[in-house]
């Protein structure tokens, strides 16, 4: 484990964007856990005139009630990385437990969850999002369940490869001939080598994971007014785009950017240290 | 071909039979009681047990999904509440701006994606390759709903070169004659100059915000198989046959690069049309994004469902597409099948 | 066929005195810069060839048979440099010439055969179009005789059916059909010099004999000067009339073909005849050479590059400069203690 340690930190010194991503990664998660303690304004009460532009006392500005940009930005953050690990967290641990079963055992398991994939792979991501948030009540639970499920294809396939490549490998032969069970083979033997591939998975769909709860909430699913989200402030401050209010949308969506750029750098960053082969 | 094509077609059937199960199962799974649902708050129970029956909800579950199938077969997938009209006639209408809107933003992304992934390629590590390089890790990073808006500030309210983000036409033009459904191509085939300047300056930021989302991928794709393919034996060859440069780099690199980009298709048409419900909200585009959108807000579900399902089905042609179009440009996928 | 200027070298190509050469290589060095250092890849190699004459050049990968080569078309890698030397082809300044000249002078005076034929191919076009490409390209024919000129082609080098085999894509033909198209590439417009890359690697032997009678056949028909590059010092003996032995990046011995097999001077390609199997002698005679090509990222490479492999070598050896002994009867070597 240290070595493994020392190897990343050699890792992380040659490559100063992998450094980048992970000192945004604890800026973000900072922004996340103390945030709300910091912020100078109350982000759900009127702190000053409506539609003021960027100050010395707002930095981001007032929105349409006066409430405080920055503020809200900040506290957001909670709620849009929660949402984003919570669905992520979730797929993880059914996509890759699925995933490795149907390519461990083969047969009809492998063809229903083939099945299964495809058929949620036969829609757009994102419409089928809407429409199980639509179908199963207007909440952020369904949302993380939705963000969730359209992400349920990829994981089982990456899984599904790598469990199939290892499931007559030596370690696992050995393990047959002490006489464990095929299902305990699964649990202890190909599960944990499918770990570091599959984190590298969780890093990469962070990303997609916290545009498509931002997307949800955008079009009015989901996070309710006024909390304070990002896709939801966006879509606040759009309709004061045109009279020239650019402060209101802008820096939620910074925001959101930013937290997707770092996710992204992260797994590209991760996948460099875990598998070298497939650096781009 | 024509083999090739039918049997590519029955093999979606078993996808296409998905996509109607998971749009029965979330009909099923509407919030709450159905049917009192679909009654309206004011309801009496017997009125509300009365559509209950009518609408088959008392029944077993296969049976339900027989009627489902009835239903579907006669093109009965519901009514608006908010509209008053079926489901399958307001998601005609609005199909073909959606269509039109999306299909631009492919073209926009194919061709600055493809472009830039070439030059990339030809010099690698160039300024440009490094341009690429950026676009390819920021464009990912941009929710189409916020690049619209931003485009909207920048060219609509500072420059004012684009006009107000309100439709497919400005105020003072009326849609050409119907024959396509698509603005840009009836307003040419009617003649009308004004009204194909009118839907094209209308269109064109929406269609670049849906665009550029599409860019970073393809960008990408197209460089590293064209970096691929330009160091591969027969482009030496060509080469050492004298063919000109544009004669290899068209004709023998790009080609052959393009097989990559055409397979990742799929992908970007999932991000165009999930993109494109956003797009439609920001630019108040009359298609079927924003139409469900409309309808998901005030808890009118048939158009929703409806909405679910037309997408599922236009995705599934779409691959069936990219597949044939595949088919055509690679002689060899049919040995290997 | 609109260029006057880039006619010129052709003509005095084909209307040149018997002894002076088609191609000349004189005194080529070429180095790659590599992210692990700068590889030496050739160091002063000189190459004639005659017309209607083929030369063969033998080395084990990694030698810089290939290299030569792509330096001559100009095709190498980015990464490579000419430090040093010349290469004139025709009276023409190779290394002088534009891009433009270049780009006129290939597939038209200058062709290249390589190996793995199906590679050297596109994939996804039709093999009589590509041929129509080069002809279009060089030969003054139109899109529409294209087609029918193609066909004709393929007919010349052996190919059964060529109406119709000119429709298929590189996958649908054999190793030896894909290589006979490439050679109908590389003649279609009747070149001056043809360099032959390892033809025959990956067919089957009896295919090999088969291309090899083919490419040299029609050489010699048309009194084209050939450069033969191949690993298999029996096919060049066989085949060629002088021979080129190549190491490290040098050339070690150059001499009439049957002279150099008879009685090899350099204590390498002495070696490699006995490491090549031959008619009435047992596999197990052959002989394996010690040791492997020097590491040519090395900042001090000794004069000779053969030093670790050979029992002759003494310290002298490694000092520069390293001698290229000529003798009267048209042989060189590149050695302080030839056999």
């Amino acid at each position: 484990m240290s070595a493994s340690l020392v190897h990343a930190r050699h890792m992380l010194s040659g490559n100063p964007v992998t450094a980048l991503a992970f000192g945004l990664f604890a800026l973000l998660v900072a922004a996340a856990l103390v945030g709300p303690a910091l912020v100078p304004f109350d982000p759900i009460a009127a702190a000053g005139p409506a539609l003021q532009p960027p100050s010395a006392r707002h930095w981001f500005g007032t929105d349409a009630v006066g409430r405080d940009v920055f503020s809200r930005v900040v506290v957001a953050t909670r709620l849009d990385l929660g949402m984003a690990f919570a669905a992520v967290a979730i797929v993880f641990v059914i996509g890759t437990l699925t995933g490795a079963a149907a390519g461990f055992f083969g047969g009809w398991v492998d063809r229903v969850v083939g099945r299964i994939a495809d058929t949620v792979m036969a829609f757009p991501l994102f419409v089928l999002a809407m429409g199980i948030v639509a179908a199963m009540g207007n909440t952020v639970a369904n949302i993380v369940i939705a963000t969730a499920v359209v992400n349920f294809p990829l994981y089982v396939r990456i899984s599904r490869t790598e469990a199939n490549t290892r499931r007559n490998a030596g370690y696992v032969e050995a393990a047959r001939l002490s006489g464990y069970s095929e299902g305990r083979i699964l649990l202890n033997e190909i599960l944990p080598n499918l770990l570091p591939i599959m984190m590298v998975q969780v890093s990469l769909s962070l990303g997609y994971a916290i545009l498509n709860c931002a997307g949800l909430s955008f079009i009015g699913l989901g996070v309710r007014p006024p909390t304070p989200e990002w896709g939801i402030m966006v879509a606040e401050g759009a309709s004061y785009i045109v009279s020239g209010e650019w402060w209101i949308a802008l820096f939620p969506g910074l925001a959101l950017m930013l937290a997707v750029f770092t996710f992204n750098l992260l797994g590209d960053g991760l996948r460099d240290i875990v598998d070298p082969r497939r650096r781009t | 071909m024509l083999a090739v094509m039918a049997r590519r077609m029955a093999a979606a059937l078993p996808t296409l039979a998905g996509v109607v199960v998971v749009t029965f199962l979330l009909a099923r799974a509407l919030p709450g009681d159905p049917a009192a649902y679909f009654a309206g708050p004011a309801a009496t129970r017997e009125a509300v047990e009365q559509i209950r029956a009518a609408l088959g909800l008392d029944r077993p579950l296969h049976e339900q999904f027989l009627l489902y199938l009835r239903d579907l077969a006669r093109g009965d997938l519901g009514v608006s509440i908010t509209t008053g009209q079926p489901v399958l006639h307001d998601i005609l209408a609005r199909l073909p701006a959606s269509a039109e809107l999306t299909l631009l933003g492919l073209l926009f992304a194919a061709t600055v994606g493809i472009t830039l992934g070439v030059l990339a390629a030809l010099k690698p590590n160039g300024w440009l390759d490094n341009a690429c390089r950026v676009v390819a890790t920021l464009g990912v990073c941009l929710p189409a709903f916020f690049t619209g808006l931003l485009l909207i500030y920048v060219f609509y309210y500072l420059l004012g070169w684009a006009p107000a983000p309100l439709g497919r036409l400005d105020a003072f033009s009326s849609p050409p004659p119907y024959v396509t459904g698509f603005f840009l191509v009836d307003s040419l085939l009617a003649g009308d100059a004004e009204t194909f300047v009118s839907a094209a300056q209308q269109i064109a930021l929406p269609a670049i915000a849906l665009g550029i989302f599409a860019v970073a991928p393809i960008a990408r794709i197209t460089r590293g198989s064209m970096l691929a393919v330009m160091g591969s034996d027969f482009i030496r060859a060509a080469r050492a046959h004298g063919l000109s440069r544009r004669k290899v780099v068209v004709a023998y690199a790009l080609r052959n690069a393009l097989l990559p980009v055409v397979t990742t298709l799929g992908m970007v048409f999932s991000f165009l049309l999930g993109a494109n419900v956003l797009v439609e909200k920001v630019f108040a585009w009359p298609g079927i994004g924003s139409y469900a959108v409309e309808a998901l807000l005030v808890s009118d579900y048939a158009p929703v469902q409806g909405f679910v399902m037309t997408m599922g089905f236009l995705y599934v042609l779409l691959n069936l597409a990219i597949d044939l179009l595949y088919r055509v440009i690679d002689p060899r996928v049919e040995v290997a099948a | 066929m609109t260029d006057a200027a880039a006619l010129a070298p052709a003509a005095t190509a084909r209307a040149a005195p018997p002894r002076v050469p088609v191609l000349d290589v004189a005194g080529l060095s070429v180095q790659f810069r590599t992210r692990s250092g700068t590889v030496h890849a050739l160091d002063e190699v000189s190459l004639q060839v005659h017309r209607g004459e083929c030369l063969g050049v033998v080395g084990e990968s990694g030698s810089g048979k290939s290299v030569t080569a792509y330096a001559v078309m100009r095709l190498l890698d980015p990464a490579a440099r000419i430090t040093a030397g010349r290469i004139t082809f025709g009276g023409m300044d190779i290394l002088a010439a534009s891009e433009r000249e270049m780009a006129d002078l290939r597939g038209r005076e200058l062709s290249m055969i390589f190996q793995n034929p199906r590679a050297a191919l596109n994939p996804i076009r039709q093999v009589g179009m590509q041929i129509a490409d080069v002809l279009v390209r060089h030969g003054g024919v139109t899109r529409a005789e294209a087609p029918a000129r193609a066909a004709a082609l393929l007919a010349e080098v052996g190919i059964p059916d060529p109406v119709r085999r000119a429709k298929a894509y590189p996958f649908e033909l054999s190793g030896g059909m894909c290589q006979r198209v490439g050679i109908a590439l590389a003649l279609a417009c009747r070149p001056a010099l043809l360099i032959a890359d390892e033809p025959t690697t990956g067919l089957d032997v009896t295919t090999q004999a088969v291309i090899m009678d083919l490419v040299l056949g029609l050489a010699r028909a048309r009194g084209m000067a050939t450069v033969l590059i191949t690993h298999d010092l029996g096919l060049a003996s066989e085949y060629c009339d002088r021979t080129a032995v190549m190491h490290a990046g040098h050339v070690v011995e150059a001499a009439p073909a049957a002279d150099l097999f008879a009685a090899p001077r350099h204590p390498y390609t002495a070696k490699l005849i006995a490491a090549t199997p031959q008619p009435g002698r047992a596999l197990s005679d052959l002989a394996a050479i010690p040791g492997g090509l020097p590491d040519l990222r090395r900042g001090d490479l000794p004069a000779c590059r053969f030093l670790d492999r050979c029992e002759r070598a003494e310290p002298g050896c490694a000092v520069p400069p390293l001698p290229r002994h000529l003798s009267e009867d048209g042989r060189m070597v590149a050695c302080r203690h030839p056999l």
